[in-house]
């Protein structure tokens, strides 16, 4: 019985995972139109990462995301962030200036639009979402 | 709308004094989470969409996990 309810759960979680990524993908790069964003979205997509270690295992899921690749990324999502806002610096403006300095704005109301913000609120998704599921292995890793 | 923002208003309430003097620890955390769900609705009621957005991804799944954890490595009764 228990054997069996454990094969349903992780048969279900399997399927479900890659529709919650899309959706925590999809509020990221909307993050600018609709509301959501980069932390909102980082969340969901770190949900579906603690979901598979919650129903497999804290080790397995640690073998797809080691402390030493988690902390390279929460890395990369600050310094992505960073240099975005030195670009400004660099070009003569404040730091995370925007249409200024003749970065392409786009139309209104499009996906590709509003220049820098929807590359900054990947660069926080990416940033939250691996600083989410490092807390959770952190918290629940054998010691 | 303003009776179903008094029937949110109410059960919120009524869920945060559950949760605090509930003596399980485990269904302190559900209540918690119930919580967060309905202050994200009221989050909507109230025109603010992208805090309730936040709220639900954090105050319902990301605190509750996280509670839920911390129980796992200690006791489930005070």
């Amino acid at each position: 019985m228990r054997m069996q309810e454990i094969l349903i759960l992780k048969i279900v979680v399997r399927f479900i995972i890659p529709f919650i990524q899309v959706y925590g993908f999809y509020v990221i790069t909307a993050g600018h139109l609709s509301p959501g964003g980069g932390f909102a979205g980082g969340t969901i997509v770190a949900a579906s990462m603690v979901l598979y270690a919650l129903t497999f295992d804290a080790s397995q899921g640690l073998e797809k995301l080691s402390h030493e690749r988690a902390s390279l990324f929460e890395s990369l999502g600050a310094i992505w962030y960073v240099a975005l806002g030195l670009l400004g610096v660099l070009v003569g403006g404040n730091f995370l200036t925007n249409g200024q300095i003749g970065i392409p704005l786009g139309t209104p109301g499009y996906l590709i639009s509003g220049g820098l913000i929807p590359l900054l609120s990947f660069g926080i998704g990416i940033k939250v979402a691996v600083t989410v599921v490092s807390l959770y292995y952190s918290l629940v890793e054998e010691d | 709308m303003a009776i179903l923002d008094l029937l949110l208003l109410s059960i919120l309430v009524l869920c945060a004094l559950a949760a605090v003097r509930t003596r399980d620890l485990l269904g302190a955390v559900i209540i918690y989470a119930a919580y967060s769900l309905l202050m994200a609705i009221i989050w909507l009621q109230l025109g603010a969409p992208d805090v309730a957005i936040t709220e639900a991804a954090l105050g319902a799944g990301v605190t509750t996990i996280l509670m839920i954890a911390t129980i796992s490595k200690t006791g489930r009764y005070e």
